[in-house]
């Protein structure tokens, strides 16, 4: 770990966002994860998408598990609210607090260890409830944080840093995700900035479960020959599908593409994702066509990354269970606690 | 592009600001480092070696490496008054704060052994030549420094006021000098022809730029009593031949020698000065800190005013009058026009006139062998400083024209090398590089063997005696220097730019550890291209073209690493966060080679080991 704290000084052309904040004000405090941990570049790519999505950073709520991952929230978003959880609990302190206050943005960060081993069953029911979020996945392979056993989304016959190898089958959390119903799914590189930022971007502003899978190499015990999580072999074996550029509003889009080969998946809340397709057999509203794909690849040992599904459509949970429009925290004594008149009228339509 | 060589020494030594703005190129990071570290003696030494005046420097230099320090630049748009490091003043606080026997102890250790049997004649006892001196006598040449004053130091002495420096301080830097078996001579060399016969070896002219130009107006003859040139009136100030001014004095100029000169007749006799100037206060050639200090004084300085006429009361000096004029541009060139406004008129009982200087050699007959060009100046090899006969130097402002302390040093170590090799049958075109060296500052795996924390700090100022007390004695020092607590901090603010980042890319993973943490946004990995479209597309754009950008082969992804050297804060986190060692801090150790046998030939050197 770094004992420096990182100096204040910065660029002298370092901008500022609409709501008065610099990049650096989305910062965290200094990291004490290892040097080259891709976790940290993940940081980045969150306080990068955070600037340029203008975010009040008080209006960001950052929850996590346990895990290398898992502590990052830490080393990013310092002015934001956050939740370090239990391991593998990320998601039901997620929903809780976003059934509670819906005003607030929901970022859920986590490792595979996390999600996949431990948490697996909550990662399944977050997804398909449709919680509105932004899921995101640190994905190493390994234990990081406790010295490097493997998770359960390391594939079969990858090889430990100490030579063991790997014979249990992966779990692939971006087929899981959608299975189980998210309706924005992609998956990135720590070592991808440029796909990165504008997918965590597009994540936000989705309105439902956005899950990223961001596949992030352990330095420390994931990162040798062998391993299927390293920085060499996921630049060896990365398969973008789609580059994204995402616009906050519609108004904003003025870039000229070589059409064709780009899509325009406008959003609920009138933002506007424009993917340039390097895949141009890939449709990713195509929720059968996307999950065919991934297995296709898989086999084939290809990493697929990019926006891999989103619907335009999505609905998030609040909409399908009729909640009251409002947090609770802007409501009074009065509504919140209705009297027994009001307890006699839901009782007698129980009955 | 291509990658970047940095095994040439000026590649990191341009990342340096501030030693490669020093017309000396002393290495100030080094010595910043030793003041905080409380070495003094060893602060003063890698002074000495450079720049041969530390104390005298570090209260007079016109500090070319200021406006250069990398912090000043850093501190845009972060602090509401961006300022560079007080390196001029920690300079002094090394010259301060040293152990003076020490010093003079391990100046000794330089002392010639016996005589090479070669003589060395310099005219006129400045700073250029007292380098000159102070470069050969070591090597054994015998050297002996010729000046009209009684004492040697030139215009350290007799143009400096002792308010910005004290005589001890003087005394004491060219004594060091003198032990090192130098003569001086007080004799005005009247004859270069009858000098050249004495039995020199070789001879350096340092004998400054020693004539003021006057102004030709009307009212110069009759009110000449009391109208004095600058530099002649500050130097018998200096020699305790004028101890007096009138009341009302008018300063004209707008470089340093009109500062001193304003701010020494307030201290004996002026209360009512001021400083006209025909230019705007901002064009003024006086450095910034030297105006600040005459305004600290109450002395205003009244711009865009041309010298019109001496006004003549009764046969004696009554005023001034001036034209007002404004500025104007035209093609970029700047003309001083009528402002349309009433001439002024301004009392006064002395003027000052320092409008600028001349150089004059009187001396150096026109059949000497010594050729001027049409200007009056001596033709000279700007590199050698050779004159047109091949044992005849020159350097300091009488090479070419009025420059400042730290220029003559720089010209003195020049021409020693060429009188050395010259003395030694060699080439005098070919010049020594500099020395340098790389030595890793990485102890364990978070440790640095310098202090890599970025200090928030601003500028520390120096603190000032009573202004009472100054005014009123013309030999008290103003300016206190700093205390060893507040050196300290002040050296906090040092960024250690020769602490460099260096890259090695059969290392790098590209990770993008470095670009996430690097707090000014200055590395960049990306596809190559032009060095100007490159520039555009970084983390944080190069718009400092100045600066150069440190540029890595090839990388596995193909792309490069591009770092802009402009604003890094040399605070190795780059290093910290780097998982393979890819980034290394290493200091550069950057040393100008001085006369002697490093500078001579290497492929002479060679063929001597081999015979
Ligand atoms: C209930 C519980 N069981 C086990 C642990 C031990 N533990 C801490 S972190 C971790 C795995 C974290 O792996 P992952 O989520 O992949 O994070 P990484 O460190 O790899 O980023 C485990 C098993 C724990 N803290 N709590
Ligand atoms: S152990 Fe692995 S996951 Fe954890 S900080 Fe180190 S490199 Fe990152
Ligand atoms: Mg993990």
């Amino acid at each position: 770990m770094t004992y420096l704290t990182k100096p204040k000084l910065h660029h002298p052309t370092l901008k500022k966002n609409k709501v008065g904040y610099t990049r650096r004000d989305y910062e965290g405090r200094v990291s004490t994860l290892c040097a080259g941990c891709g976790h940290d570049s993940i940081s980045a790519a969150i306080i990068e998408a955070c600037f340029e999505l203008d975010v009040q950073p008080h209006r960001l709520a950052k929850l996590s598990g346990i895990g290398c991952s898992s502590k990052t929230p830490d080393y990013f978003l310092g002015n934001s609210h956050g939740f370090n959880t239990v391991h593998g609990r990320m998601p039901s302190v997620l929903t809780g607090a976003n059934l509670a206050n819906r005003d607030l943005i929901y970022l859920g960060v986590s490792g595979d260890g996390d999600s996949a081993s431990i948490g697996l069953g909550q990662f399944a029911h977050v997804m398909r409830r449709g919680v509105n979020m932004l899921y995101v996945l640190e994905n190493n392979g390994v234990y990081g944080l406790t010295k490097g056993q493997f998770s359960a989304t390391a594939d079969a016959g990858s090889k430990a840093k100490r030579g063991a190898i790997n014979t249990d089958s992966a779990i692939d959390t971006v087929s899981l995700a959608l299975l189980m119903g998210a309706t924005f799914v992609a998956r990135s590189f720590s070592g991808d900035k440029k796909q990165l930022t504008p997918l965590i971007k597009a994540g936000l502003a989705h309105s439902g479960a956005a899950f990223i899978d961001v596949i992030s190499p352990c330095v420390a015990f994931n990162n040798h020959a062998g391993s299927t999580k390293s920085y060499e072999y996921i630049r060896d074996h990365n398969e973008a599908v789609n580059r994204l550029d995402f616009w906050p509003n519609r108004e904003a889009i003025n870039i000229d593409y070589d059409e064709g080969a780009v899509i325009e998946v406008p959003q609920h809340d009138g933002s506007v994702i424009k993917l340039r397709k390097t895949n141009t057999a890939y449709d990713p509203t195509d929720r059968i066509g996307a999950a065919t794909q991934i297995q296709a690849h898989a086999a084939k040992g290809e990493v697929l990354t990019g926006l891999l599904y989103v619907n335009p459509d999505s609905e998030d949970l609040h909409a399908h269970l009729n909640t009251f429009p409002q947090a609770f925290n802007t409501l009074g004594e009065k509504e919140l606690c209705p009297g027994s008149g009001m307890l006699e009228k839901i009782n007698a339509a129980l009955r | 592009m291509q990658p970047t060589d940095i095994k040439k020494p000026d590649y990191f030594h341009k990342v340096v600001d501030c030693q490669w703005a020093c017309p000396a190129h002393t290495p100030v990071p080094e010595y910043i480092r030793l003041i905080a570290a409380g070495k003094y003696g060893d602060a003063y030494m890698v002074n000495w070696e450079s720049n041969v005046f530390p104390g005298i420097l570090g209260r007079t230099c016109d500090r070319p490496c200021e406006p250069a320090c990398r912090r000043g630049r850093v501190e845009d748009e972060n602090s509401p008054k961006p300022e560079p490091v007080a390196i001029c003043r920690l300079k002094r606080v090394a010259a301060d704060l040293k152990d003076g026997e020490e010093i003079a102890a391990r100046i000794n250790t330089n002392k010639k052994k016996k005589s090479n049997g070669k003589k060395i004649a310099c005219v006129g006892a400045g700073p250029a030549s007292l380098t000159v001196a102070r470069d050969l006598a070591p090597l054994g040449y015998e050297v002996t420094v010729f000046d009209q004053d009684p004492k040697p130091g030139g215009m350290i002495w007799s143009q400096i006021p002792r308010f910005r420096l004290p005589e001890e301080v003087i005394d004491e830097e060219v004594g060091y000098i003198l032990n090192l078996g130098v003569s001086f001579v007080q004799k005005k060399i009247t004859s270069m022809k009858s000098l050249l016969t004495e039995g020199y070896d070789a001879v350096f002219v340092g004998s400054g730029a020693p004539r003021g130009r006057d102004l030709d107006i009307p009212g110069r003859k009759e009110a000449a009593k009391n109208i004095h040139i600058g530099i002649d009136w500050l130097s018998s100030v200096s020699f305790g031949h004028t101890t007096k001014i009138g009341r009302r004095v008018i300063v004209l100029g707008g470089g340093n020698t009109a500062m001193d000169c304003c701010r020494t007749s307030r201290r004996i006799g002026g209360d009512d000065v001021k400083v006209i100037v025909r230019s705007g206060f901002a064009e003024m050639k006086a450095s910034p800190w030297e105006k600040e200090d005459a305004a600290h004084e109450g002395i205003p300085i009244l711009n865009f005013l041309v010298p019109k006429s001496f006004q003549v009361t009764n046969g004696k000096l009554s005023g001034m009058v001036f034209e007002k004029v404004k500025a104007e541009y035209k093609d970029g060139k700047r003309n001083l026009v009528n402002a349309g406004e009433p001439d002024q008129f301004f009392e006064c009982d002395d003027v000052l006139v320092a409008v600028g200087q001349e150089n004059a050699f009187p001396w150096i007959e026109r059949d000497s062998g010594v050729e001027f060009d049409k200007s009056g100046m001596p033709k000279l090899d700007p590199v050698t400083f050779k004159a047109s006969l091949p044992n005849v130097f020159f350097g300091g402002d009488s090479a070419f024209g009025p420059k400042n302390i730290i220029w003559a040093v720089a010209h003195g170590h020049d021409a020693a090398i060429s009188i050395d090799k010259l003395l030694n049958a060699e080439n005098i075109a070919e010049r020594p590089m500099p020395g340098m060296s790389m030595l890793s500052q990485k102890m364990g795996i978070h440790e640095w063997s310098y202090d890599n924390e970025i200090a928030n700090d601003q500028r520390f100022p120096v603190p000032w005696a009573d202004i009472k007390k100054t005014l009123k004695n013309v030999k008290m020092e103003v300016e206190l220097g700093f205390d060893a607590a507040t050196a300290w901090k002040e050296a906090q603010r040092c960024l250690n730019c020769d602490v460099q980042t260096v890259f090695t890319t059969q290392l790098c993973i590209e990770c993008d550890a470095c670009v996430d943490i690097c707090p000014m946004d200055c590395i960049t990995f990306t596809p190559d291209g032009d060095e100007k479209e490159l520039r555009g597309r970084l983390s944080a754009p190069a718009l400092n073209l100045i600066q150069d950008l440190y540029i890595s082969g090839p990388l596995k992804t193909n792309r490069i690493m591009v770092k802009d050297e402009d604003v890094c804060l040399h605070c190795g986190l780059c290093a910290e966060r780097c998982p393979t060692g890819a980034w290394d801090m290493q200091k550069s150790l950057i040393k100008m080679t001085t006369a002697g046998p490093a500078a001579r030939s290497p492929l002479k050197r060679r063929d001597r080991k081999a015979a």
